[in-house]
């Protein structure tokens, strides 16, 4: 589904990425780990066309990134961020945000379906930004990549800072959507259990790859 | 109309006025009274010099001259206004192409109307106070563009990663930044009459016109820099903010920092 060929990305003489190589397929759920600084973010914003590599490719289905729309892409390519903001005054704003993105009109018996998966209820939608807890926060923030499921979800470090309760609701919510809704996952992270109970893992050092 | 006469001597006196502000800039060390010298002396040698060429231009009375003129008025408010966009590309073509579109617009409007004649004496004048609003409203919605893209750089890559378009990702900012150059305009209007007696129409009011007529007249420069200064922020923020993204349609990350 996702394929990267020999991708490098420097800034000035910096080399971030070096010559990476990458298939993922299908419904896979990868879990990135290595250093601070390694590259990780890099190369998970380069796929999500965040970001233009220095050389290389990066294929989605079979077709070069550069040859799809940039917002039709990121529709299918979905980039959640570690410390995401919410948008405008209400949490509703967020929620809509996918629906003025697609131009379609707002359903909030959904959204509310959608709030219910991660322990939040009807009322939330119209509580002001200002209202929620980090927790309640980052799992609002997700909500927003996964209204409209993407083919595949990139999460960077979307659990960091959290406490117990919400990662487990956060990890609760990928996984819900990458077995039941086949979405491909890629995820960044330095959290020790979701490491320890990861399936399939890379390792990035220095820009490279250590181990597929 | 005699009253208005003002002798060298009298200007001289009135310089006064500035050496009380060089006295509270140098004991409050407010560090501008070299600003303040460069700047009266400025203003005494352009308008000096603009005061004789409008002299020679009213009296020649010709076509290309007064357009020359406009075009003068219209280049130099440009470039000012691309100076406040330092940082943004192509700010200063941006500035240009607002300021023009919006001067014709406007004077062609006036002439139109038969508000004011296709003359010299009128042309030049309002061409300036027209051309000057829209230097200062685009000046400011760049100034504001830069900061709010800065403050809301993570939100718009969110935006982006969510699948907005950049119009969609950055129309918060462009509505603000249209507001901030609009603003200052509607709150001079606000309070027109009850702050301050507008240039214009204290002008003519000096000159022994009757007050009336004189308000009709800025009642219409009123509806003129409203219309003139929005266009000028509507044209340059939405030429401008695109500035802020690549092909690929990313947040010029050179440009936020």
């Amino acid at each position: 589904m996702i394929e990267v060929k020999n991708l490098n990305y420097q800034v000035g003489q910096q080399k971030i990425l070096k010559n990476i190589n990458l298939q993922v397929p299908r419904d896979a759920y990868i879990t990135f780990i290595g250093p601070s600084g390694s590259g990780k973010s890099t190369l998970m914003r380069i796929i999500a066309s965040m970001l233009n590599a220095t050389s290389g490719e990066v294929l989605f289905n079979g077709k070069n990134q550069s040859e799809y729309e940039p917002t039709h892409y990121r529709h299918k390519v979905s980039y959640a961020f570690q410390q995401p903001t919410l948008f405008g005054r209400t949490i509703k704003e967020n929620l809509e945000f996918p629906y003025l993105v697609r131009r379609k009109e707002f359903d909030r018996s959904l959204v509310t379906q959608y709030l219910e998966m991660v322990n939040l209820n009807e009322t939330y939608i119209d509580k002001s930004v200002n209202d929620v807890s980090g927790g309640e926060k980052q799992r609002i923030a997700l909500l927003r990549n996964l209204i409209f499921p993407p083919e595949v979800l990139i999460t960077d470090e979307v659990t960091t800072g959290l406490d117990t309760e919400n990662k487990t609701i956060v990890r609760k919510l990928i996984d819900q959507f990458n077995k039941e809704r086949n979405v491909t996952v890629l995820r960044v992270t330095h959290d020790d259990t979701e490491i320890s109970e990861a399936h399939n893992t890379i390792t990035i050092e220095n820009g490279e790859i250590k181990n597929v | 109309m005699s009253d208005l006469t003002v002798s060298n001597g009298t200007l001289a006196l009135a310089f006064i006025l500035v050496l009380i502000a060089l006295y509270i800039g140098y004991q409050e060390k407010l560090k501008f009274n070299k600003e303040i010298l460069i700047g009266v002396v400025r203003a005494i040698v352009q308008l000096a010099i603009v005061g004789y060429v409008l002299k020679f231009v009213i009296h020649a009375n010709e076509i290309w001259l007064t357009l020359a003129c406009f075009a003068i008025i219209v280049i130099n408010a440009g470039w000012n206004a691309g100076k406040r966009g330092n940082g943004i590309p192509k700010a200063i073509p941006i500035s240009l192409f607002a300021i023009a579109v919006d001067t014709i617009t406007t004077v062609a409007i006036l002439v139109a109307t038969g508000s004011i004649k296709f003359i010299p004496a009128q042309i030049v004048p309002f061409t300036g106070m027209v051309a000057s609003n829209i230097m200062v409203a685009i000046g400011l919605c760049f100034r504001n563009m830069k900061q709010t893209f800065a403050d809301r750089h993570q939100q718009i890559l969110e935006k982006l990663a969510l699948g907005a378009n950049i119009k969609l990702a950055s129309i918060d900012i462009l509505r603000e930044s249209i507001r901030s150059g609009v603003q200052p305009t509607i709150d001079s209007i606000k309070t027109m009459g009850l702050v301050s007696l507008p240039g214009m129409m204290s002008g003519l009011i000096f000159a022994g016109v009757d007050p009336v007529k004189a308000i009709k007249y800025q009642i219409m420069i009123c509806f003129m820099l409203l219309e003139s200064t929005s266009l000028g922020s509507i044209i340059s923020c939405y030429l401008a903010y695109k500035q802020f993204y690549n092909q690929q349609k990313q947040l010029n990350d050179e440009l936020i920092s």
